[in-house]
């Protein structure tokens, strides 16, 4: 049964639940509520939870778990020799679970009749002439093995779905079932729906922190997995990125340090541009303008800040790229080639960075206490003067952690590096050069046709750890700086 | 004798006054006033970047929305029609009557030029078909005269707006040939050609390389839709059943700290990374299916919890305790307190969270490339299931994949692509500042 009609049918018995516990409680306060430990309604919403939560629950849990099941039963059946010339289990895997697909949209477009799909004695090439009528995508060669594999995988597949149904449907009815009997007018409807409730919030809560270890997981197992296919120390430290296309055989480079090197670059022209201006902005705005130019002013920054990045990117690539190009390329001073340099991409981050660098800002010069502006005007000091000699020393420690912030932002910044940095891994001074990122090398390894289970895709996950730490400790070291400034004037 | 009556009176001493500006107090005064105008420097460059940026996307994107249609009377008899479907290249006949009867209109304007079929293949399409089909259709028109609105090819609008030359066209090939030229000047003097907008960059699919000109952004529109439909299903209660927890019944201890840690953290993390982990969780552990929708919206629903959940405490912290008091005081649970009275006064702050970052979650790209929503394969979905897990594409990843081509066509959709996005994004911001200013409450 599709799982959205299961949904549908599990909310049914759950809404069917919360009118018999609700009428049984009034029933047994003999129709007058005042009777009642609580109102009504809880009652009601005790068996509506009792049914809704575990059977949703159940079904959440066995749609994960299905799948690594059946995968392991159905690998067994795969022989070694099945798999051959470099080609891994993974592969036969997706093979046989596209033909077990095929097989079940054949029998659902009426050309192919069950028992057939079924019989593991049944003529491959007729099965997958027919295969081919019903429009689905099969490779030329369905082995034997791949078939019969497919074969048992539509068949857990279906045994397994049934069993899904009816335990959670079970299990639905038992919950509204027990919801009702607790009806009674002695009953604690109300603390027992609370309690629930608080459990639901709770949960709700730590998705956060599952979220972080499904981060932090999924990028070390696959790490660990790199490591072992490609020696770390080489990773580290080797000076040169050359993933080999082919995807298998042929030696890869694949050192860090270009990639690196190539990050911090395009940043660091980034901050050159987004520090300056964000800062004298901020300050502008902060000691001199009126709240008139404020108004208008900081929202205009802001608009900045809330344009996507791939708009950046295209920026960076069609006319930051054409403009520096007519400037610097063969036809200017000649010393760009093309448009896509550390400079192009460096610019339109740099532009990103103006409104992060000069709100965050402005909220900590805002934070300066007045008393110390005026102390430095009756000494006779001038404007300037004060925010120079006492504001900027003041605010110091929380500007260098928007700063922190806003080289944390550079670093992970992928869309704009992917349109306007290039692809070539480079360790150049030269600004006028396309060089890499180590997020544009997360996407270029992971995107495409490449196979999980090559050193060349799997490095993807080393470099996202990479990026992962690097941008966490910048953060963490940012805020710790920027709460201990904070507390020093509140 | 004192060393005050040594050195001579008055002549070297220096006037001051708060009239007469003195060589120091001048040079303070210019620094000041250097020091204010690297302030309006600095906010001169920020508006000058916006205004570059917003000229870029204007000049570059509008084109986008307009197309180029060539208007050809015609007229078809019942001999003609009976002839062309006896024939047994019946679509090549009706193009001959097409170009017999364009040059006959071209000539009645008084523009003299020879051409043929290959030609009219090259700048309007297969022209026989359509005409074929329409016959077909409504046969009752056989006789009575036609206006035909034919869509140009891209190369025909490129050379109307200006941006592709003569000069460009190396040779010719099989999309464009030299003499092309002269009939497109033969028909725009005969005022054939008229732009018109270009509703199907809305309504259409992505195309491949060979018909640049017909492709729109509808089904990444509606892929982009399916998406934020899964965040907002997810994100909205997931993320304020997490703030009220924390706002609301937390307390402190360990387990509540190393949440908002990892809260604030995720905040911070690069959005690859969340496309990593949705790469890896949701499709090679979980075998979702490879560029859905359903996918796209649960990494970006990840994505977006910290950035709801931090708007919604902060208005979750703005309603004043008292109303919680007062709650409690008439025998209101604690739940009770917060969901029937908290809450409700809380609403619109956390809807503009909400809102904001939903039209976050709709510009983000990076995430969307790593579980492959990149590839040809926008369209529309046939039911509304198939929305959620047929492989489709998004607006932003859609920009992305036009704007990887090299044909200049492709870059001028990405820029219209891009406006299209954006109209989304004003709307919803003004959406939540209008929500914001309308039923904000200061207390």
């Amino acid at each position: 049964m599709p799982v959205i009609w299961l949904t549908l049918i599990v909310l049914a018995i759950s809404a069917l639940g919360f009118f018999t516990g609700r009428r049984r409680a009034l029933a047994s306060a003999d129709g007058d509520s005042r009777n009642l430990h609580s109102l009504p309604i809880y009652y009601g919403s005790n068996a509506f939870m009792k049914s809704v939560v575990p059977a949703f629950g159940l079904m959440l849990l066995w749609l994960l778990v299905q799948p690594l099941f059946i995968d392991n039963r159905v690998e067994q059946m795969i022989p070694e020799s099945e798999i051959a010339g470099g080609a891994n289990i993974g592969l036969v895997m997706s093979e046989v679970r596209r033909t077990a697909d095929g097989l079940q949209n054949a029998v659902d477009a009426g050309l192919l009749d069950d028992g057939m799909a079924r019989n593991s004695q049944s003529d491959l090439t007729d099965l997958t002439q027919r295969l081919r009528d019903a429009g689905q995508v099969v490779t030329s060669q369905i082995t034997q093995t791949v078939l019969h594999a497919a074969q048992a995988y539509r068949a857990l597949s279906q045994t397994s779905n049934m069993l899904m149904t009816i335990a959670v449907l079970i299990v639905a009815v038992a919950g509204a079932v027990w919801g009702t009997m607790e009806s009674a007018k002695s009953f604690r409807a109300r603390n027992t729906v609370e309690q629930g409730v608080l459990a639901l919030l709770i949960a709700a809560a730590s998705v956060a922190i599952l979220t972080t270890i499904g981060i932090v997981l999924s990028l070390i197992f696959n790490t660990i997995e790199f490591f072992r296919l490609y020696p770390a120390s080489e990773f580290f430290f080797l000076l040169q990125w050359a993933p080999s296309f082919s995807g298998r055989g042929g030696a890869s480079s694949l050192g860090i340090i270009p990639l690196l090197w190539g990050t911090l670059y395009i940043s660091l022209v980034a901050l050159l541009v987004a520090v300056p201006v964000g800062l004298f902005a901020a300050i502008y705005l902060s000691e001199y303008a009126g709240p008139k130019m404020r108004s208008i002013a900081k929202p205009m920054l802001e608009i900045l800040a809330g344009i996507p990045t791939i708009v950046y990117g295209l920026f960076a690539l069609l006319t930051i790229g054409p403009i520096l190009l007519s400037v610097f390329g063969d036809n200017g001073l000649g010393w760009m080639q093309g448009q896509r340099a550390v400079l192009t991409a460096g610019l339109a981050m740099g532009i990103m960075l103006i409104p992060f660098v000069s709100s965050l800002s402005d909220d900590i010069i805002n934070a300066v206490p007045q008393a110390m502006r005026d102390g430095s005007y009756g000494l006779g000091a001038t404007k300037s003067e004060t925010i120079k000699q006492v504001v900027l020393p003041a605010a110091l420690p929380g500007i260098v952690g928007a700063i922190l912030l806003a080289a944390s932002r550079a670093i992970g910044e992928t869309m704009i590096v992917v349109l306007g940095a290039g692809a070539a891994a480079r360790l150049s001074l030269n600004p006028f050069e396309a060089m890499t990122t180590v997020t544009a090398k997360i996407v270029s390894q992971l995107t495409g046709d490449s196979d999980f289970a090559s050193p060349e895709a799997l490095v993807a996950f080393a470099l996202g750890m990479t990026l992962f730490i690097m941008t966490l400790g910048l953060n963490v070291f940012a805020l710790y700086i920027v709460r201990k400034y904070r507390e020093q004037y509140e | 004798m004192t060393d005050a009556a040594m050195t001579p009176p008055e002549a070297a001493r220096p006037i001051k006054s708060l009239v007469h500006e003195d060589a120091r107090t001048k040079k303070r005064n210019a620094s000041e006033r250097r020091f204010r105008a690297y302030g309006i420097g600095a906010i001169c460059t920020g508006m000058f970047f916006l205004v570059a940026l917003l000229a870029a996307i204007l000049s570059s994107g509008l084109p986008a929305f307009r197309q180029a249609v060539v208007e050809v009377p015609f007229t078809l008899t019942l001999e003609q029609y009976n002839t062309a479907e006896e024939a047994l290249l019946k679509t090549g006949i009706y193009t001959d009557y097409f170009v017999t009867s364009l040059t006959d209109t071209l000539e009645s304007e008084g523009v003299e030029i020879e051409f043929d079929e290959k030609s009219i293949e090259r700048l309007l399409g297969k022209v026989g078909g359509d005409l074929r089909a329409f016959y077909r259709a409504n046969e009752d028109q056989l006789g009575a005269p036609v206006s035909f609105e034919l869509a140009a090819a891209s190369r025909v609008d490129r050379y109307l707006k200006g941006t592709f030359e003569r000069e460009d066209l190396q040779g010719g090939n099989r999309f464009f040939m030299p003499e092309d030229f002269d009939l497109i000047d033969a028909m725009r003097e005969a005022k054939l050609i008229k732009q018109v907008f270009n509703w199907n960059f809305f309504t259409g699919v992505d195309t491949g390389v060979d018909n640049p000109g017909g492709a729109g952004i509808g089904a990444s529109v509606l892929g982009s839709f399916f998406m934020m439909l899964v965040v907002l299903v997810l994100s909205l209660p997931i993320g304020v059943g997490a703030s009220i927890y924390l706002e609301e019944f937390a307390p402190k201890n360990r387990f509540t700290d190393f949440i908002e840690v990892n809260i604030s953290n995720l905040a911070a993390v690069p959005s690859i990374v969340f496309g990593i982990l949705g790469l890896a969780v949701f499709i090679q552990f979980a075998h979702l299916p490879q560029s859905a929708p359903l996918v796209g919206g649960l990494v970006l629903t990840l994505m977006t919890l910290p950035t709801i959940i931090i708007s919604t405490r902060a208005s979750l912290k703005a309603v004043p305790p008292s109303i919680r008091d007062a709650a409690l005081g008439v025998g209101a649970s604690k739940m009770q307190a917060v969901f029937h009275h908290v809450l409700p006064l809380a609403a619109p702050g956390i809807l503009t969270g909400t809102i904001i970052g939903l039209a976050q979650a709709l510009g983000e790209t990076a995430p969307l490339l790593l579980i492959g929503m990149v590839g040809f394969v926008a369209r529309y979905p046939d039911t509304f299931v198939e929305g959620f897990i047929e492989p489709n594409s998004a607006v932003p990843a859609q920009i992305y994949n036009w704007a990887a081509r090299s044909d200049a066509v492709f870059t001028e959709k990405a820029w219209g692509g891009i406006i299209v996005l954006l109209l989304f994004l004003i709307t919803m911001n003004t959406i939540a500042v209008i929500l914001r200013r309308r039923f904000e409450r200061r207390w």
